[in-house]
């Protein structure tokens, strides 16, 4: 990634520390996001139970 | 403060502020972990003093939900005290007013947990419970921080109804309703509420007063305060037996409320007594731990007797 400054109005590159600290933030958005599938799934399969499946085809 | 537009400019000024925004250790910090853990405690005893049979999946998701809903309120209580969080030493290093997160993130962030936390409760239990777990955080966030903690020494006596109310939200989520043992849950966390944190007002008044909060030793003076911890120490007492006057506390339970309602009694007379220089400090200190310890034992032993069967009733 070059030094040197962009057109007027483009951000500025990101340091090296927050490079890591919005991947830090990006894995943890995508812990959550997999918590909440993991959570709606299991959820839906202990109400439901065997039901599940029963459905009209 | 009076609109929204103030507290994103007041004291909640962003100091710092990068592109990326805050650490998530930050972010972790705004829903006040340690609250959340109280919160998870109290409500897990509202759930199982109700005796009902609890479906582990539902039990376990429910209790996540009712944690990120009091959390989500305590991130909105942050965003909105940013201004003073900033002038009270206790409070100088939360993550908005030290300029690691900005206010509009922290809004979003806590408005976000909000909205979702209540609804997965309601998805995974029911919408009574999720109707109360909407109405503890609108309680704490709008009713406590934006209007009562600024307006009237009253704040944390009506504004503690929002953290009495886990044990009933807990125990509408696995009942669908809300019985006698989680409403005497909450008066026992209400009633407690008051001389826990104007023990701790006491020695931080010069703090309150920098920050114009209007705490009663400030508003009141020390000494009618000291009188008010003692009278509800006093009204504490008879409330921390009512569960075993109604057969839900048994004898560990009895036992342990006994001892903690009378040494509750004993360091507010200790506060009262102890009103100049270091005793007065180590006497609200006193009371402000042992307070934190005397309700932690009695949900500790009313968790003990459901979970573990130690249950042996108590006949009057």
């Amino acid at each position: 990634m070059s030094d040197r400054p962009g057109p007027p109005g483009t951000p500025r590159p990101l340091t090296p520390e927050e490079s890591q600290r919005r991947r830090k933030r990006s894995i943890a958005i995508a812990a959550v996001l997999f918590a909440l599938v993991t959570i709606f799934y299991v959820l839906t399969i202990a109400k439901l139970g065997p039901q599940v499946l029963n459905r009209p085809i | 403060m009076t609109s929204l537009s103030n507290s994103l400019s007041a004291g909640a000024e962003p100091q710092v502020l990068s592109p990326v925004g805050g650490e998530v250790s930050d972010f972790f910090a705004l829903l006040k972990p340690r609250v959340m853990v109280l919160v998870i405690f109290t409500a897990l005893v509202g759930m199982l003093v109700s005796n009902v049979h609890i479906q582990p999946v539902v039990g376990s998701i429910s209790l996540l939900m009712i944690a990120v809903g009091a959390g989500a309120s305590g991130c909105l209580n942050m965003w909105w005290d940013a201004d003073i969080d900033a002038v009270m030493t206790r409070t100088a290093k939360r993550p908005i007013p030290d300029g690691r997160i900005r206010p509009d993130e922290a809004l979003a962030f806590g408005i976000v947990l909000s909205v979702g936390s209540v609804l997965v409760l309601g998805l995974a239990s029911n919408w009574l419970a999720a109707g109360l777990l909407a109405f503890t955080i609108v309680f704490y966030a709008v009713v406590y921080s934006m209007w009562l903690k600024r307006a009237t020494p009253q704040n944390i006596v009506i504004g503690g109804a929002a953290g009495a109310l886990p044990p009933m939200v807990g125990q509408a989520a696995v009942t669908g309703t809300v019985g006698v043992e989680s409403l005497v849950l909450f008066m026992i966390i209400f009633i407690w509420t008051p001389p826990h944190f104007w023990a701790l007002a006491l020695i931080k008044s010069a703090d309150y007063a920098k920050a114009g909060i209007p705490m009663m030793p400030n508003v009141a003076g020390p000494d009618s305060t000291r009188r008010q911890i003692i009278a509800y120490s006093i009204l504490l007492f008879p409330l921390g037996l009512a569960p075993v006057a109604l057969g839900f506390g048994g004898w560990l339970y009895a036992v342990t409320a006994l001892l903690g309602g009378l040494g509750m009694l004993a360091f507010s007379v200790h506060v009262f007594r102890n009103r100049e220089g270091e005793p007065e400090r180590k006497a609200a200190m006193g009371m402000f731990g042992f307070s934190i310890l005397h309700l932690f034992l009695m949900f500790a032993a009313l968790l003990a007797e459901q979970s573990l069967g130690l249950f042996r009733a108590v006949n009057l």
